[in-house]
């Protein structure tokens, strides 16, 4: 069925290149519904946002990608602020 | 020649929707004199896309004009997609600018020169939710429905009623005049097997002409040959009982 699932997250100091170049975004939304271009009956799609702009980058998932996509995000966040960030309990790489 | 002549015209138009406004729809009519019956083509959810203007043309193959008002083309401009994602965004489209918005198809149709003067009704998914809802709410405009596995016309999670869409078209049944076709996939989730049970139920409470065809192995949406869910044999069948309502229904 056609759903009105959307949960929305704000995306600050980020930015996103789509077709004419780089563009500063703010907004990601996230929904499950029949998808505009893939084959699948329901995709995890996410727009992400340059609201005022009024422009979109679109992705439409499977529910497999969608889970290897947060797992990628989640351990490369984690490595990274680990190896180059200052956690609480962590100290920085050295130069 | 050896076969009749056939020829159509599918082009996009502008006609009155909700509120006076002037809105763009996609129209495809048979050349000829007619006369024609009509049929106002409901988009789904994911907006006024190459499916729902290959059914308008598919219509007008089979001797009906038929007009698929875009229904999210106020948050234009842009492309079919990015108006239904900032639609989606939005929380849906308001179900009363939909029926504005479908009574004023159904006007467009009546005003050809070559119309009948019958117009049907047709949707998919949420199109199918807002055929029921338009001949409910517009009786006098909607001589056949045909609900292409229409979800949330029985309403069972009270969290699915918003601002946008605050009534169970079941509940506006009794004001239903036209009669109804239904099309369901037995695997569907939405609408679930005992919700088109009773909806079902409810047509024949209230005495109103209805023909359900339900398909096993068939699941929601499948009539979409792009689409996983496509189901070849149930979907042909499903499009002959399509014609023969509307030929009947609308002639």
């Amino acid at each position: 069925m056609c759903s009105y699932i959307v949960k929305t997250a704000l995306l600050p100091v980020s930015s996103a290149k789509g077709p004419d170049g780089w563009l500063r975004v703010d907004k990601a939304n996230v929904y499950y519904d029949h998808p505009f271009h893939s084959p699948l009956d329901h995709a995890l799609g996410i727009d992400i946002l340059d609201e005022a702009g009024g422009r979109r980058l679109a992705l439409e998932l499977s529910p497999d990608a969608a889970r290897a996509l947060v797992a990628a995000i989640t351990d490369a966040l984690e490595t990274g602020e680990r190896e180059h960030g200052m956690l609480p309990g962590h100290t920085a790489l050295t130069a | 020649m050896s076969y009749p002549y056939e020829g159509q015209i599918a082009e996009t138009v502008t006609l009155t929707g909700h509120n006076g406004d002037r809105i763009e729809a996609y129209a495809a009519r048979p050349l000829g004199p007619g006369p024609f019956p009509g049929v106002v083509v409901i988009h789904h959810m994911p907006g006024w896309d190459d499916w729902t203007k290959e059914v308008t043309r598919k219509l007008a193959h089979r001797g009906f004009a038929a007009v698929a008002p875009h229904l999210y083309c106020r948050l234009g401009p842009g492309s079919p997609d990015d108006l239904a994602a900032r639609q989606r965004a939005a929380g849906g489209v308001y179900d009363d600018q939909v029926v504005g918005d479908c009574t004023g198809a159904a006007a467009w149709l009546r005003g050809l020169a070559t119309s009948n003067g019958k117009v049907g009704v047709m949707g998919f998914c949420s199109g199918g939710r807002h055929s029921y809802l338009c001949a409910c709410r517009a009786p006098d405009v909607f001589d056949a429905i045909v609900d292409c596995w229409g979800g949330n016309i029985v309403v069972d999670d009270p969290a699915a009623l918003t601002p946008q869409r605050p009534v169970a078209p079941v509940d506006l049944t009794p004001a239903l005049t036209a009669p109804v076709l239904g099309i369901f996939g037995n695997d569907d989730h939405n609408p679930t097997v005992d919700q088109v049970n009773r909806l079902e139920a409810a047509l024949v409470a209230h005495g109103k002409a209805h023909e359900f065809h339900r398909y096993d192995g068939a699941g929601h949406g499948f009539f979409a040959v792009n689409r996983e869910g496509y189901r070849p044999i149930q979907a042909t069948d499903a499009w002959e009982k399509v014609f023969a309502f509307l030929t009947r229904t609308l002639n």
